[in-house]
């Protein structure tokens, strides 16, 4: 039905007003900081030193990939492999086996669900503050919990020391995942039909084989999309190392988000925005590899 | 073993390991709550380990509010927070109405607008922000972060809205609109009541998320009496000498306000969340 030009006008006019907030926020507080913050990447922009603001092409790249005694951030992209790679592994583990246990509804499911997903309405900083104190050197309840077992003789400086600072935010980072990965998976292994299952029972099929030919592909994309999601998000999330470690003991548990955040608080913005650079980057091609790797399409059942 | 009694044993297994899982996952909160209820520091820094406070003592409590600011913060976190989550949640009624209802051209250029500030490491937009917040003299200003927080989510609440308008079908209106209702109040007297629910349940992620956030807050704000929960906590936790008593009282209480709108919305949040990625 072809419509009359002036109600179309009201109704171009409509959308238009409707949709404008939604547009001029982002545009102006993230994409403008964005672009900005990116081109500071270029930029000897250190506001310790206000008056030598110039262009000046890839310095700032060259000085982050320069090898001497007093740059780690080779160290700090190595952390940042092993926090994103340890985490996601144990969480997606952990969750799927939760998930598995959690498929059939039992009486008060839900709430136990609600009970442990509670984690993850938390900020990642206040639970960096609740696991750094059970980390504590000397009264620390993990020391005193790992004595009680007789895993340890001795209390440990878990947080102190460059060996285990990094892994023990990765065991508080697994702590704080789980909970995400056990709901999602939950939620996708209940809306596989049932139908799928009645029809392998009657084909007589084991319980591996149902695992295999029916549960796995029909959560596919849902765990592949979720995955994706879960490593952009964990290489984003500095909240944890900032509040147990801040990077310490001598930068030895930063990943490159916290080390971006460090940078910005010295306020070298052009350092900081080069790293920031860095991270698009490397997260943009992550993306496409990995769509391209794992063929996914959102319509594969 | 007979078949009942494995039956019986496979569901032994079940209830240990959900039991510890559960443990597991409150241990933290538990143990933070305890180190809060400890009145003196030998009680709290004991090594082996004293679990349980003896007796119960609000002294960390009245200490963070007393002679603390943490009143304060609380109230500013509080103000933030819920115009955050109402700003976001009403502009992102309005886009996403239009985005769920109506045909036009670049609406999948405008989902990827929102998808892309999505994906972008935040910090790389502090240093920029700063700048324009000091030129605006913005600074210090809880109005401010309050406008940074609603911008943090309004892509998330459109997404999580257009899902909740799709369910709705679409004569609704279009009844409404017959009766001589403009598109306005069409969709806020017939189309928002029916998804109250849902608008609920964005409103209290937006003031969560707000309610957590802690970088932004920390480079803009540094005056006492503006600080947020997180940054009153961060000032804290700088310190070389950190008192955990008192910072595991500031902690519960910044937990207080999560749990009650969680426990209110966890069941919509979970079917918010999950929603989308079912359906694919």
């Amino acid at each position: 039905m072809k419509q009359p030009s002036k109600l179309k006008m009201r109704r171009n006019r409509f959308i238009f007003f409707m949709i404008l907030p939604a547009i001029l926020f982002p545009i102006i507080f993230t994409y403008y900081p964005m672009v900005k913050g990116a081109m500071m990447a270029f930029q000897s922009y250190n506001l310790m030193n206000v008056k030598n603001i110039k262009w000046i092409g890839l310095d700032n790249f060259r000085k982050l990939f320069a090898q001497n005694a007093s740059n780690n951030f080779y160290t700090t992209m190595f952390n940042t492999v092993k926090w994103v790679g340890i985490s996601l592994s144990a969480q997606f583990l952990v969750g799927f086996s939760m998930a598995l246990i959690l498929k059939k509804k039992f009486k008060g499911s839900s709430l136990y669900q609600g009970f442990i997903f509670f984690p993850w309405a938390v900020s990642g900083f206040i639970i960096g503050i609740m696991w750094r104190w059970m980390f504590n050197g000397t009264s620390g309840v993990i020391n005193d919990i790992l004595m009680k077992m007789h895993l340890i003789s001795q209390p440990v400086g878990w947080l102190a020391s460059k060996n285990t600072a990094l892994y023990s935010c990765i065991a508080a980072n697994i702590w704080y995942g789980i909970p995400f990965f056990t709901i999602m998976i939950t939620a996708a292994l209940r809306g596989v039909s049932q139908d799928l299952y009645e029809a392998a029972d009657v084909d007589g099929a084991s319980p591996v084989q149902k695992f295999i030919h029916i549960t796995v592909p029909c959560i596919r994309s849902v765990l592949l999309l979720t995955v994706l999601l879960r490593v952009i998000w964990i290489f984003n999330f500095p909240d944890l190392i900032y509040s147990m470690t801040q990077g310490g003991p001598a930068g030895s548990s930063h990943i490159i988000t916290s080390y971006m955040m460090q940078l910005v608080q010295s306020l070298d913005y052009g350092l900081a925005s080069a790293v920031g650079v860095l991270c698009i980057l490397f997260l943009a091609m992550f993306a496409a590899i990995y769509l391209a790797a794992t063929k996914y399409t959102d319509t594969e059942v | 073993m007979t078949y009942k009694g494995k039956k019986r044993l496979k569901l032994l297994l079940k209830i240990v390991v959900l039991a510890c899982f559960l443990g597991l996952t409150m241990f933290p909160f538990v143990w933070m709550l305890l180190t809060s209820l400890k009145g003196t520091q030998g009680e709290i820094y004991a090594f082996p380990v004293k679990y349980l406070p003896d007796p119960v003592s609000m002294v960390n409590y009245v200490a963070m509010l007393w002679k603390g600011n943490f009143g304060r913060y609380m109230v500013n976190s509080l103000f933030t927070s819920a115009i955050a989550g109402f700003g976001a949640v009403f502009i992102a009624i309005l886009a996403s109405y239009v985005i769920s209802r109506f045909h036009f051209r670049f609406k999948n250029v405008l989902l990827l607008f929102f998808l892309v500030t999505q994906m972008i490491p935040m910090f790389i937009m502090l240093a920029p922000l700063y700048q324009l917040l000091a030129k605006a003299k913005m600074l210090n200003d809880l109005r401010s972060l309050a406008m940074l927080y609603t911008n943090m989510m309004i892509p998330f609440s459109v997404v999580t809205l257009c899902g909740f308008f799709d369910s709705v079908p679409k004569s609704l209106e279009e009844a409404a609109w017959i009766d001589g209702c403009g598109y306005v109040s069409a969709l806020f007297r017939v189309v928002v009541p029916v998804i109250m629910p849902g608008i609920a349940a964005t409103f209290i992620f937006a003031f969560i998320n707000s309610w957590n956030e802690l970088f932004m807050a920390v480079m803009f704000i540094d005056v006492d009496k503006f600080k947020t929960i997180p940054v009153g906590l961060n000032g804290l936790i700088l310190k070389y000498d950190i008192k955990w008593g008192e910072m595991a009282a500031g902690t519960i209480m910044s937990l207080v306000p999560t749990m009650c709108l969680f426990a209110f919305a966890q069941k919509y949040m979970v079917e918010g969340l999950t929603a989308g990625s079912v359906k694919g």
